[in-house]
Formats: structure tokens, sequence, C-alpha cells
């Protein structure tokens, strides 16, 4: 029987949700946000009011509260934290019953955990370090629609990282021009070219005339030179319906991979997609555009590692990281941090790269690492290092600015990427050594002298704007 | 200056996936590598295939994966078994990842005669 009165009012939210001594259950959806509150909110009653904004609560009681058991529902902020090096910031730790999200719905799990709780106005800036989801939540994502392993069977490649390249100039060229660059590249060594993600069809180059230009350039190239080739063709688009028709046609041409912007094109559209996908045989490469207006800032957006999780439960083959050494930003062991959680299966508590929960994600297949953004021969070693053989290289001008042009480009990158797997297996440290396993390898290929010439200046040296938090 | 005469030009030619862009691997250089299968405790295998079947997935198996077998001598006497007994064939080694239930590594160790 209940024993509880309709008592009108606004009550600070952490009478009812702050609950230091709840221990989380196996089944809770977990979240660590950094919290920045307004002066004089004191740190229980800000995180308590994410944990009810974020769930069940609202400013004021309301009489129908009473007419279900709101203890079931309500989130709970459980764990303070000090940010190291930060006194105005605090992490606060919120679980939440699995029941509060529709299964499989990443959109859902975002709509509540980032939703109206991000303008509220007791916190002055608010972040979203971390979700552990339950395994129990997992089980009803679709995933990866083939992962790691079912990739390398496909396209036949072993024991070494996959390598491609995005077509520049990335906007301009006719379809026939574009998948003469493909063509060069593919037959020159690279397992893989990519369309930039702004290439979707535009009038300089509508995309049913891209998808038959590339077709006939992959089959070309495979034909040559005996080894299993893709484009990842952006079936990107304005309508659903327009991407559907996108994908069946990529499927027609004999196409083995797509592509797709999975937050300008948003999470419904890309759940889909990979449904779509994991029908169709078809694999899915997967481009991050926009991600840096949500995650570059540390105060406020959401962290990349949960956008990383994210797209592995929405679903994609691959997923761009960063580089660490290229043009774009990122932190090497928060890079490591979020690399793990998209190929490994189980993944424990780690602050050091930011890990702020175990993750299990039972038999969910991997996705593949994508090194993408300003890279070139000189990188490879280090590149090899940091994301092992589950990646793929992804270069652009570091294949098309060779100066002998894309074949001779692509070869270079495939040989100094050899050179660096064969170096590695061989127990050499080819980070430490990058020049002399470079420069033996160039002595067999006069391309990759001439990359290594053309390249030898040039370094990417910019202080990294999201670190993570230490003292 | 890169003038037409000083430029090299990169011509296709046949590949077969890893290391095929780099020199033939020489005994000692397979030995390292099949050092590396043995001690990441995956299982050697051989598969061997006619030039013009090699774009398939499927090669015929030499033997048996050589299921256990740390001694790398014993893998390179098996190179050696297989690629007299097909000198037409390429011959491929490779290491059977159990845990990831695919190849954890794969190259030629024999180009066809």
């Amino acid at each position: 029987m209940s024993t509880k009165t309709y008592d009108a009012g606004v009550k600070d939210y952490a009478l009812t949700y702050w609950t230091p001594d709840y221990v989380p259950l196996d089944s809770d959806l977990l979240a660590c946000f950094k919290v920045t509150p307004q002066a004089k909110v004191s740190r229980e009653e800000a995180a308590a009011a994410v944990a009810a904004e974020s769930s069940t609560g609202t400013w004021t009681t309301v009489w129908s509260d009473l007419l279900t058991d709101l203890d079931y529902y309500k989130g709970r902020a459980y764990r303070i934290e000090d940010v190291p090096g930060d006194k105005e910031s605090f992490y606060a730790f919120i679980a939440y019953p699995l029941d509060l999200f529709e299964e499989g719905s990443i959109v859902n799990v975002l709509t509540s955990l980032v939703g109206n709780v991000f303008g509220f106005k007791a916190v002055r800036a608010l972040r979203l370090e971390d979700i552990r989801f339950p395994l129990h939540y997992v089980k009803t994502c679709g995933g990866p629609p083939n992962g790691i392993q079912v990739e390398r069977d496909r396209m036949d490649k072993y024991g070494r990282p996959f390598l491609g390249a995005t077509v520049k100039p990335k906007l301009g060229l006719s379809a026939k021009n574009y998948g003469r660059a493909v063509y060069e590249m593919l037959r020159g060594g690279l397992d893989f070219t990519k369309d930039d993600e702004n290439v979707n069809s535009q009038p300089f180059m509508r995309w049913q005339n891209r998808f038959e230009f590339v077709s006939e350039a992959v089959r070309k190239a495979q034909e040559e030179t005996g080894e299993r080739k893709g484009h990842y063709l952006n079936v990107t688009a304005p309508t659903c319906e327009e991407m559907f028709k996108r994908a069946e046609f990529a499927k027609e041409c004999g196409a083995p991979i797509i592509m797709h912007d999975f937050l300008t094109g948003g999470f419904t559209a890309n759940t889909s997609l990979a449904n779509w996908c994991r029908d169709n045989g078809m694999l899915l490469h997967i481009h991050r555009a926009m991600h840096a207006v949500i995650d570059r800032n540390p105060k406020h957006g959401i962290h990349f590692r949960v956008l990383a999780k994210c797209l592995r439960l929405s679903g994609g083959d691959h997923l761009h990281t960063g580089t660490v050494v290229g043009k774009l930003e990122g932190d090497r062991q928060s890079t490591l941090g979020f690399v793990d959680q998209l190929r490994e299966s189980f993944i424990p508590e780690d602050r050091s790269r930011g890990l702020f929960f175990d993750q299990d994600w039972g038999g969910m297949p991997g996705v593949m690492a994508v090194a993408s953004g300003g890279i070139h021969v000189w990188h490879i070693p280090a590149l090899v290092t940091i994301f092992g053989d589950d990646s793929v290289l992804q270069f652009g001008g570091g294949t098309q600015g060779h100066p002998w042009g894309n074949a001779a480009g692509a070869a270079a990158n495939r040989v100094a990427t050899e050179a660096c797997v064969k170096a590695r297996n061989e127990g050499v440290e080819v980070e430490k050594h990058a020049r002399e396993v470079l420069s033996d390898a160039a002595r067999h290929s006069p391309e990759l002298a001439a990359a290594m010439e053309t390249w030898k200046e040039i370094k990417f040296e910019f202080d990294v704007v999201d670190k993570l938090d230490a003292a | 200056m890169n003038t037409a005469s000083s430029m090299g030009d990169h011509a296709t030619i046949g590949r077969y996936e890893t290391f095929s862009y780099l020199p033939p691997l020489n005994r000692e250089e397979i030995l390292e590598q099949i050092l590396y299968i043995l001690d990441n405790g995956w299982n050697a295998s051989l598969e061997h295939e006619h030039p013009d079947r090699a774009f398939e997935y499927y090669w015929p198996m030499w033997k048996m994966p050589f299921f256990g077998e740390q001694d790398p001598n014993v893998i390179l006497t098996e190179i050696e078994a297989c690629r007299r007994s097909y000198p037409d064939h390429h011959v491929r080694l490779v290491g059977y990842d159990t845990y990831a239930q695919s190849k954890g590594h794969s190259f030629l160790v024999h180009r066809a005669r």
C-alpha cells in the first residue's frame, strides 16, 4: 500500500535524485557527465538535477507522479568525483533503469541523456563523458552489419592494416575523371578509395554517373592486380528513400562497400542503412562530419568515445577516429581508448584512456578504426604502432600529391606499410626506428623514395585542445 | 623540378596481398614471420594454387594446419616440400587465429615458376 501523499510545489532535486548509497545494477545504463554548475548550486543538487532532467523529473512536483512507481523509473546520481586539474567542474555518475529506453534505439538513449538537460539553467556547461551500455541493451542493437572478421574474409586481406585514400580535389571533378583518379590509386596498391564526405550528388557529378565510372575503375584495377578492391560509394542523401535508392544501385554495380555520414545523416537513417547492409552483404564505411562541433569543447557537449559507442550499436563497419599524428585533433591515449571500444569485446575501466566504465560488447562484431586526415608515408610507422592491423590508413594528398601521380603514390603507401608490418613482426619498434625502416624499404621502391623526399618537412605539431583531464 | 624525364612510371603487375609489394622474403625472413605467427599462439598452415586461379578465396591446403607445432624449422621444411610438389603453384603461409576466427597473417612464401 502506498503511503505517499501529494505535496504541490518545488522540491530540491537532491531529495529525490541524489542517492549516494545506490549500488548500480548490471542492467542499468550508466553515464558520466562533467558538470560545471552555476555559482551557489551545490554539487549534489546539480548532479541530481542532471539525473532528474535526463530521466523522469521536471521542475515541479505533479500529481500524476503518484500514479506510477517513480523509484523504479527514476535516474539516480550515485557518485560525485573531482575532475583532475579542474576546480569548477566535477564528474557526476548517473544510473538509469533499463526500461527508460526503447530497445535498439540509440535515438531514444540520446534524446534522454543529451536532450533538454543540456540547456538547463542550473548548469553552466555539461559534457557527456562516457556511457556504460549494459549487455542487456547491447543485445537489442543490430551493431556493425558485417564486422572486422567478415570484412577481412570478404576482401581477403590479412595481417596488415587496410589502405585507403579519399579522392581529391574533393569537389568539382567529372565522374569520368574521378573514376580515373580511383583507378590509378587502386592499381597502384591501395585496397579502397573513398568519396569525400561532401560528395553526394552535385551538378558537376551526379551520383548515378559516379557509381558507374567508379565501378568500372574498381573492376579493372582488381583484374589487373589480382587483389580485391573497393570504393566507398557515399549514399548519404537528403532523404532515406533517396539513400536506399543509391544503396540499391551500388549493389547492382557490384560494389562491396558503401558509405554514410552518421551524424549529419542521423541515427535513424544510419541504423536503417546498417540493417540494409546486413541483409545485402554490403560493407558500411562511416564518416563523422559534425563530430568536432559536438565533441571538441572539453566542458560542453559529448565526448567522441560516446559517439563511437553509439555508432557501434547503430551499425557501421568502419569509423573515422582521427590519426593522432596528422592534421586533425586527437590525443593519443584518448584515441586508443575509443579505438578499443570499437574493436574489442570487453574493455575494462581505464581512466588513463578516458574510460569511466567497464564495457561488455558480448558477441557484437567490431568496427575498423579509420585513421584519416593529413597523413603521408612518414606517418606510417607511428600509425601502424598506434592502430595495429584492424584499421584503415586513409590517405588523401598523401597518395595523390606524389610527384609521379596516384599509382606511384599508392605504391609508396603500400610499400611503406608492408615494410613496417614486416619489421614490427620481426620485433622492431617501428615508430622509434621509422627512418631506418622506411629508408631500407625505399631502396627497393623508387616510388617510396620519391614520396619520402616530397614530404620530409611536413609535420602537424599543434597542441591538442581536448585533452584528457589530468592534474 | 618534376619534369617528364625525371618522373617515374608505376607499372601495374599482378600482386598477392600482404608483402607482395616487398622483394620476395628469404629463408631467414620467412623464419621471422613463422616465429611471429607462433608467438601469437596462431596455428601455421600452408595453401597452394596455380596462378590462373590465385584470385579465388580457397586454395587447396597442403596437408593439415600444423596444430600445436612450435618448431619453426618443421614449418620451413613443409614449405619446401609443398614447393617441390607443386613447382608451378604459388604457396602461401597462413596463421589461423582461433579467437578472432580469422587469419592473423597470410603471405606468399613461394612464387610459382
